[in-house]
């Protein structure tokens, strides 16, 4: 429950719960302040149903021009602060103008709600879900509270998911080949593949995968671009000759990942590539990047 | 440099354990704690430590196994799910989400061997899986020793699994399976090494990979281990596997070293049973590499199998192992062009050493074996090398030493073509060898062909070699004359036919040997013969009215042949000696011609070659000694012959000498037996002789010298005169010794001589003669003192 609190002790409380929230599933959010919370999570077309509460302090009246819920999905690009674009508003009355003396119960319910778009915590973008309590008021600021919760979107797994394949190499230097089984992957999944040396003629140390997050957001030519290596996974060492395949095993539980988001609501993309570097003893890097699809089945528990 | 590089070594060495000995600390923290995750945590930065490049195999080592042990103390950790709540398979999921690669693998070892013995998966697919992950590691040392660390922590189960008979045959198979793969790319990564990094010495990588050797062996030691490793097993999955890789890896250390391990390790049954496919790897490993100690010490193994029972024999004439080893060997040889001789010597000793203990009875292999040496050896003139000498002088001895019969040697139609590539000082050790073996065994060998063979084997000995130039010791050349003088005796043959023939062959070699040897070797024949001569004496009834080849008159007239070459030598003396004997013999065969144209070879020379005064006193008693005992001659011959001899006495060149042989003469008038001359008279005139040259000699001595003479020469007749007196000789009589005594009495007065012992001696017997009484007292009587 968060409240606010500030100089001007507002009159009263707002309590914001939901109706299963005990049963409900929670996960960790990171707010603005840094801190972790746990939230509720929800996917889309669900029936979010609740109650707001609310508790003038010590018998105080509250006077308002009316109560409202708002389900607000809003995406806020960092570079650009303070604009927040909603692709989802719903609204609630819960009441007339009036006054309240004592506590008092109000049940909501938004049903079978579209969230297309996950909750996302990205380096330039967030996209987040928020209930919005206002309880509007004359000559004086409304009373506002918020509650959090997170949104995630299971799918199925695909129907087609080739290996992604490929031979590269260096003309005369080096020639591999290399297999992922899979070009689409879940978030626990694991990758599975060989790489098969062809030739070589140049002395390599190590090799490793890497998984990168491309982060793209905004648009033409305010597009901001920022990539993270998530994952730095040691294949092989020492130097391979002709003809030795080395096996691929990454599971990808360990890692914070996301699903792949293509050009959401026309603000931001989120990619997933798979690097396979390769290091010389000169500290010299050769690497292919394959981009892989990542996405959330719906998990056993 | 070097003494830098070592220092750097040691304070990374000293570095990477105390990098382990911190974390190890906390990792035991967590272990008491039950904190898994801090456990994989610092178990992997432990295992970070041997990432590292800089240390050799040896330093390396002392790491890997401060590290093991930390690792044994957390799959203790694993084993024991109670303590951290993860099932092994989660666990085995957990341990590879280690961003380093090197950590990983070890920890996912460690819980894959857990996950093994827990049974929750099958063994097959974790196995398959740990040994195809390994791959990642591809730095030679590091590679090796993570997948000797793979097979150490497998090695329990593996041997389990392996033992599991109950189950089926299949379970085995998935150890074999596992091992052979990870044996395959160790093995890979182990020859790698010779490759690693610019610059290096190749004879200092070398060192550092033979220090890892074992690591890779280890796998084979495993393989052996596993009782479910049957000869089916082997037969069709493992040798064929294992020698794939031998031979597919190209490189001279591990192709040496592997073979020898395959030798060592399995069973000699096995071995043998797959000799066939394991000698055909053989021929195929690179040419440099040292095939045939590997190969020698296989048929060493084997040999020592079919000694240590008489079952197995059958098993390798089943499987005709001596022809698949010959083979082999040939092949080995044919492809390894610049092995030097003497390894080739070395296979065919080993090959031989088989032979003879293997099949015993298998002369023709033996010889076989032999042929194929020489065929080598023929494209070489002659072996200069010491080793390659000694090799084949093994070889050589080998079946002498087996079958304590030199006669079976002789058999072997390639033993002297063996020998001919002894170069000729080591011709003739090996010649003695043969000798002594001879003599050792109191081998009599009896046929001329045989002798033959033998002569042509000890060449060396019997005649000078072509080239030979090199200056003889003399005693190693009087050694060796004396031992084929010896080896003459052992040729003997109870058939007289045959026995002929042997000398003649003899005879033959020997001359050809030179005047030089004919000292030596001569009187063993004639010795040789002249046995013969007294057998067939012996024997003389039987053979009467047959049509004899061997006739006592045709071996003298060898034996003359024979002594007559001496005078070439020259050796006058022991011709003499040895006509003497041939005389005597002749004169028991009652050949008086014979007998006496010996006597007369004797005295010519004598008169032609004994110039030596002292030579002639011995020659001239010597003569008096055979002559008197000779009773074939006729009165006439014989005549002729003691007036001879008495005229050569008399002309000796010292009085002493003359006075002697004078004396000496005197017997040859007076034989005892039945038919033997007593001519008394020419005893008396001989004594009287000696007497009056004693008493020249005396007074040439006191005019020469002033003193007194040879008084002994006195007694000495003196003892002549009592023993014809004691005969019966007529012509002596009591008052001839009576004025002998006196006449000696009064020389003694007059030169003031001091007594003798000698006389003192004669005169104390005449005294017991008298005392004694009966005839002989009687006699004595009459002469006084």
């Amino acid at each position: 429950m968060n409240y606010l609190v500030g100089a001007f002790k507002p009159p009263c409380n707002i309590f914001i719960s939901f109706t299963d929230g005990r049963s409900r599933k929670q996960v960790p959010l990171k707010k603005e302040n840094g801190k972790t919370v746990m939230v509720a999570l929800f996917q889309s077309q669900e029936n979010i149903v609740g109650e707001v509460v609310i508790e003038p302090i010590h018998g105080k009246k509250v006077e308002h021009n009316g109560v409202k819920i708002e389900l607000l999905g809003q995406i806020e690009l960092y570079f650009d602060r303070g604009n927040f674009y909603d692709f989802t508003s719903l609204v609630r009355e819960l009441d007339v103008p009036g006054e309240l003396y004592e506590r008092k119960t109000y049940p909501f319910e938004f049903s079978t709600v579209e969230m297309p778009y996950e909750s996302y915590n990205g380096v330039n973008v967030r996209l987040r879900y928020i209930l919005k309590v206002t309880i509007s008021r004359n000559y004086v600021s409304n009373i506002v509270e918020y509650e959090d919760f997170v949104v995630r979107n299971y799918t199925p797994p695909p129907s087609i998911n080739n290996s992604i394949k490929m031979e590269v190499g260096i003309e005369d230097c080096l020639h591999i080949e290399f297999e992922y089984s899979k070009s689409k992957y879940h978030l626990k999944d694991v990758i599975i593949g060989k790489i098969y040396f062809l030739l070589v003629r140049i002395k390599l140390k190590n090799m490793e995968l890497e998984i990168r997050r491309r982060e793209s957001t905004g648009s033409g030519p305010n597009t901001y671009v920022e990539t993270e290596t998530l994952a730095k996974f040691e294949l092989m060492d020492g130097a391979p000759v002709r003809g030795e395949s080395i096996p691929i095993r990454l599971f990808l539980s360990p890692y914070e990942l996301t699903p792949t988001y293509r050009n959401i609501n026309n603000k931001f993309s989120v990619k997933y590539y798979l690097n396979l570097v390769l290091v010389d003893e000169e500290d010299r890097r050769y690497f292919k990047q394959q981009e892989i699809t990542m996405y959330r089945n719906l998990e056993a528990s | 440099m070097l003494l830098i590089g070592a220092e750097d070594e040691e304070k990374w060495l000293a570095e990477g354990i105390a990098g382990i000995q911190h974390n190890a600390f906390y990792l035991h923290r967590a272990l008491d704690s039950n904190n898994l995750r801090d456990a994989l945590k610092y178990s992997a930065q432990m295992l970070s430590e041997l990432r590292t490049s800089k240390l050799s195999p040896q330093k390396y080592y002392e790491l890997y196994m401060r590290a093991f042990d930390e690792l044994r103390i957390l799959e203790m950790f694993f084993k024991d799910e109670s303590k951290h709540g993860v099932s092994v398979v989660d666990l085995y999921e957990l341990v590879q989400h280690a961003g380093n690669i090197l950590p990983r693998l070890y920890l996912l070892c460690t819980v894959g061997s857990v996950y093994i013995k827990s049974k929750e998966a099958p063994a097959k697919e974790l196995l398959q899986d740990l040994v195809e992950m390994c791959h990642g590691v591809q730095h030679p040392i590091r590679g090796l020793f993570l997948r000797s660390y793979l097979a150490q922590i497998s090695r329990d189960k593996l041997l389990d699994i392996g033992s599991d008979y109950e189950g089926d045959a299949e379970t085995v198979m998935d150890a074999v399976e596992f091992i052979l793969e990870n044996f395959t790319e160790m093995n890979k990564l182990w020859v790698r090494m010779q490759l690693e990094g610019p610059g290096r010495v190749r004879e200092k990588r070398e060192k550092e990979r033979s220090a890892l050797q074992e690591l890779v062996g280890k796998n084979l030691h495993v393989l052996s281990q596993i009782e479910g490793v049957d000869l089916e097993i082997y037969k069709e999955t493992v040798l064929p596997r294992v020698l794939e890789q031998v031979v597919n890896c190209k490189d001279d250390l591990s192709q040496y070293y592997l073979m020898d391990c395959i030798i060592q390790v399995f069973p000699d049954e096995y071995h043998l049973q797959t000799l066939e496919m394991l000698l055909a790897a053989f021929p195929q490993v690179q040419p440099t590499v040292d095939i045939k100690t590997v190969l020698s010490r296989l048929m060493d193994r084997l040999s020592k199998y079919a000694a240590s029972s008489a079952d197995v024999l059958t098993e390798f004439l089943q499987v005709e192992a001596f022809t698949k080893l010959s083979n082999a060997i040939e092949k080995v040889i044919k492809m390894q062009v610049d092995m030097p001789a003497v390894g080739a010597i070395t296979l065919y000793v080993s090959l031989l050493t088989f032979t003879l203990r293997v099949h015993p009875d298998r002369l023709d292999y033996v010889d076989q074996v032999l042929g194929a040496c020489v065929k080598k050896l023929s494209s070489i003139p002659k072996l200069e090398d010491r080793w390659a000498t000694k090799q084949l002088v093994a070889l050589l001895s080998a079946p002498l030493e087996k079958y304590n019969d030199t006669v079976t040697a002789l058999t072997l139609s390639n033993y002297p073509r063996v020998m001919d590539h002894l170069d000729n000082g080591t011709n003739k050790v090996m010649a003695m060898v043969i000798i002594e073996s001879i003599m050792k065994n109191n081998t009599c060998i009896s046929t001329a062909d045989k002798v033959e063979v033998l002569f042509e084997l000890i060449k060396g000995l019997i005649k000078d070699l072509d080239g030979a130039t090199d200056e003889l010791d003399e005693e190693d050349f009087k050694d060796e004359q004396n031992s084929v003088a010896k080896l003459i005796h052992m040729l003997y043959n109870n058939e007289p036919e045959e026995m002929l023939k042997i000398i003649c062959i003899v005879w033959k070699h020997i001359m050809a040997g030179g005047p030089k040897r004919l000292p030596f070797t001569v009187p063993s024949l004639v010795f040789s013969a002249l046995r013969l001569v007294r057998q067939m004496q012996g024997q003389e009834g039987d053979i009467v009215g047959e049509e004899v080849p061997a006739t006592p008159k045709k071996i003298f007239q060898l034996l003359s042949q024979m002594i007559e070459a001496l005078s070439a030598v020259p050796s006058p003396e022991l011709a003499l000696r040895l006509y003497l004997q041939c005389a005597k013999a002749a004169n028991g065969c009652d050949l008086e011609y014979v007998a006496y144209e010996f006597f007369t070879q004797v005295f010519v020379l004598y008169e032609e070659e004994i110039a030596n005064s002292k030579a002639q006193v011995t020659a001239i008693h010597l003569i008096i000694g055979a002559l008197q005992r000779m009773n074939v001659f006729n009165v006439e011959n014989r005549d002729t012959l003691t007036h001879k001899t008495t005229g050569y006495s008399a002309r000796l060149l010292k009085k002493p000498d003359q006075c002697r042989a004078v004396y000496a003469c005197s017997h040859l008038f007076w034989v005892d037996g039945q038919d033997g001359i007593r001519d008394g008279e020419r005893v008396l005139l001989c004594l009287k002789r000696a007497l009056r040259i004693a008493n020249a000699a005396q007074q040439m001595a006191s005019i020469a010298r002033d003193s007194s003479g040879p008084l002994t020469l006195f007694v000495e007749i003196l003892n002549k005169y009592l023993y014809y007196f004691e005969k019966g000789n007529k012509q002596i009589t009591a008052a001839a010794i009576q004025h002998l005594i006196e006449l000696i009495n009064t020389e003694m007065q007059s030169d003031s001589a001091t007594s003798d012992a000698f006389l003192a001696s004669t005169l104390r017997y005449i005294q017991f003669q008298k005392q004694r009484g009966g005839v002989m007292g009687a006699k004595f009587e009459s002469i006084k003192l």
